[in-house]
């Protein structure tokens, strides 16, 4: 972000700060749509444009059309779900609780869902039972955490992460004992999706949680202005006309159903909620209204790229994986950038 | 009467820091509270501004309490300074002054209006920031950053303002310059002012009142000249001083920490 002293004249950076925002978007879109052909694209079998065309207006070779419409298509749309979910539930956690360490993770989702599926894998019941266990999990850790935070009418944001690291580390221990104890089957069932893949989601999924994550997306991007307000500290905040206490269960509960949602479709994708947001802000500053938009595009377009670059080598990998390995990587790039720059 | 606590009481947890507190601001009146450290004087503007809840009594915002009164339509009559401010990275000060037409936007408005535009426009004008208004506020000096809060303050267009130790950390220049400022704005746009100040000197030399606080009660309320005797200041902060009349009025001269018994020094010399 380069800073200058301006002249007096009226605002002249808001036009330049247009602009940028402009650019960023218009960035987004097309990485957006250069993936979202490439994943419609490329595969075991590969489909040239005209192919691509035909198949899409339901002509021409058969195997093209299933494979574009049951396969490919609903696995780029449950990739941008996803993706857009964590991004944006990663973004509304951050800035709720003012710490860019925060993920759609830390207020115990991972752990509960987690664990719940271990559970759902361990009793033998359906693959079926997954999501909804996974769902379930999440949405009832994240309760225990917000129960377990408030006090009186007060809810501290310092009790909320010592909570969710405090179940976290409770149903983990559980979790991984259970894994331990499993017969080998089901800890490669278990573990596949503790990693986080979208392999094999088709529209299923995608019609069963698309919709519900869809409204939480809009519902997240409308908290921007509370958003905005928290981060200027509780006192502050409360001052300019903000309940603390009713601000932080929405913007939580909107967080939660999106990460609940991603994780009930693709396991626990990590990184992309905890490093979309960071990109984002380094492109549009740190105003939530923007920050929470572009945080669910930036995070669909992380994933599916990611899912792109799982499944075009040799072996397909967990999506999971590719995330972890590409995020660790840029998030210790943005932590040696802010070091260097004197930042926090 | 803008602002009024009756029989107020409330600390952190159950422990009451302040109690039975009966106050009220006049309109348009600028009111000091004093007190030494822990006296509870900022505990009480923070019950004033519904950062903390009382324990027993009310405080009344124009006759109703404030702390049934929606947040937002208390948020448009009552503005707060606190002492220590979180500077989120990378926002400018045009962005952070704008937040304070929060309680006037409708939850749908994602924008300001033109009178939200207008008010701001008018506190940067006020506070004299209107030239680095696209600069990050982590960037400013200590009596920028305080300007640009003040400013934030004063878009929200309150009738009744409360700083928690606006001079704290200014050196002597700025702590006068935002004094002064306050003043202008106390008496040209009749805003009511309530300050905790450290300073007894400047809470003096700018208050209409001051409020003496002592162990969490209201010692006494009058105008400078009226609490600022010798008697009332060993009581109240246990010091011995000397008045005097400056060009800028009363102020007062600490000589000496005031001790009611000589300690072990004579006790243990031989």
């Amino acid at each position: 972000m380069t800073t200058t002293v301006r002249s007096p004249q009226a605002s002249p950076t808001r036009p330049c700060q247009r602009q940028r925002v402009f650019l960023a978007a218009m960035l987004l879109l097309a990485g957006l749509a250069l993936v979202i052909f490439l994943s419609l694209t490329n595969g075991s079998v590969a489909l040239t444009w005209p192919e691509l065309v035909a198949a899409a207006l339901r002509q021409g070779d058969t195997v093209n059309q299933t494979i574009l419409w049951d396969l490919r298509l609903p696995r780029v749309l449950a990739a941008l779900l996803v993706g857009a979910a964590l991004g944006l539930a990663g973004a509304l956690l951050q800035g709720m609780l003012r710490n860019g360490l925060a993920s759609p993770f830390l207020l115990g989702i991972s752990a509960g869902a987690g664990l719940m599926v271990v559970l759902v894998v361990g009793v033998g019941l359906l693959q079926i039972w997954v999501p909804l266990g996974a769902w379930l999990g999440a949405v009832v850790t994240t309760l225990l955490v917000y129960l377990l935070a408030r006090t009186g009418t007060t809810l501290s944001v310092e009790r909320l992460i010592l909570g969710g690291v405090a179940f976290s580390s409770f149903f983990g221990a559980i979790q991984s004992l259970m894994l331990l104890m499993s017969p080998d089957g089901q800890i490669q069932a278990a573990l596949n999706w503790l990693i986080g893949s979208l392999n094999g989601r088709g529209w299923t999924e995608v019609t069963l949680v698309g919709p519900g994550i869809l409204v939480a997306s809009i519902a997240g991007c409308l908290l921007a202005r509370q958003v905005n307000l928290l981060s200027l500290g509780d006192d502050l905040a409360t001052g300019l006309g903000t309940s603390l206490l009713r601000s932080r269960c929405l913007i939580g509960a909107v967080a939660t159903l999106l990460a609940a949602g991603a994780v009930s479709i693709a396991g626990l994708v990590g990184f992309v909620g905890l490093i979309v947001p960071h990109g984002v802000r380094l492109l549009v500053g740190t105003d939530y209204r923007l920050v929470l938009p572009f945080s669910a595009l930036g995070g669909a377009l992380v994933l599916s790229g990611a899912d792109l670059m799982a499944r075009t080598g040799p072996v397909e990998l967990p999506v999971g994986v590719v995330t972890a390995m590409l995020g660790a990587p840029v998030f210790i790039w943005l932590l040696h950038r802010r070091r260097t720059r004197g930042g926090v | 009467m803008p602002l009024e606590t009756r029989n107020l009481a409330g600390g952190y947890g159950d422990r009451p820091i302040v109690a039975a507190v009966n106050l009220s601001l006049q309109t348009g009146e600028w009111l000091s509270l004093l007190g030494a450290n822990g006296s509870g004087k900022s505990t009480l503007l923070r019950l004033m501004s519904r950062i903390l809840k009382p324990q027993t009594g009310v405080a009344l915002l124009d006759g109703r309490d404030i702390h049934h009164l929606s947040p937002t339509v208390a948020a448009q009559k009552l503005a707060l300074l606190p002492q220590q401010q979180t500077v989120p990275e990378g926002l400018t000060v045009y962005q952070l002054v704008s937040l304070g037409r929060s309680p006037h936007q409708p939850w749908w408005q994602w924008e300001l209006d033109a009178d939200g535009r207008e008010q701001v426009e008018q506190a940067l004008h006020w506070t004299e920031i209107n030239h680095y208004r696209d600069r990050p506020v982590i960037e400013l000096s200590g009596g920028e950053r305080q300007r640009a809060f003040l400013a934030l303050a004063l878009a929200q267009d309150p009738k009744v303002l409360l700083l928690d130790e606006p001079t704290t950390f200014l050196d002597l220049h700025y702590q006068l310059q935002l004094l002064e400022l306050l003043k202008r704005l106390n008496r040209q746009q009749g805003l009511s002012i309530i300050t905790v100040l450290h300073d007894i000197n400047l809470a003096a030399r700018y208050s209409d009142r001051l409020a003496l606080l002592r162990q969490g009660h209201l010692w006494g309320v009058g105008t400078p000249t009226e609490m600022l005797t010798p008697e009332n200041l060993r009581e109240v902060f246990d010091i011995d001083v000397t008045l005097m009349h400056t060009p800028v009025g009363l102020q007062i001269c600490p000589l000496a920490a005031a001790q009611p018994s000589q300690p072990e020094l004579t006790a243990t010399s031989p």
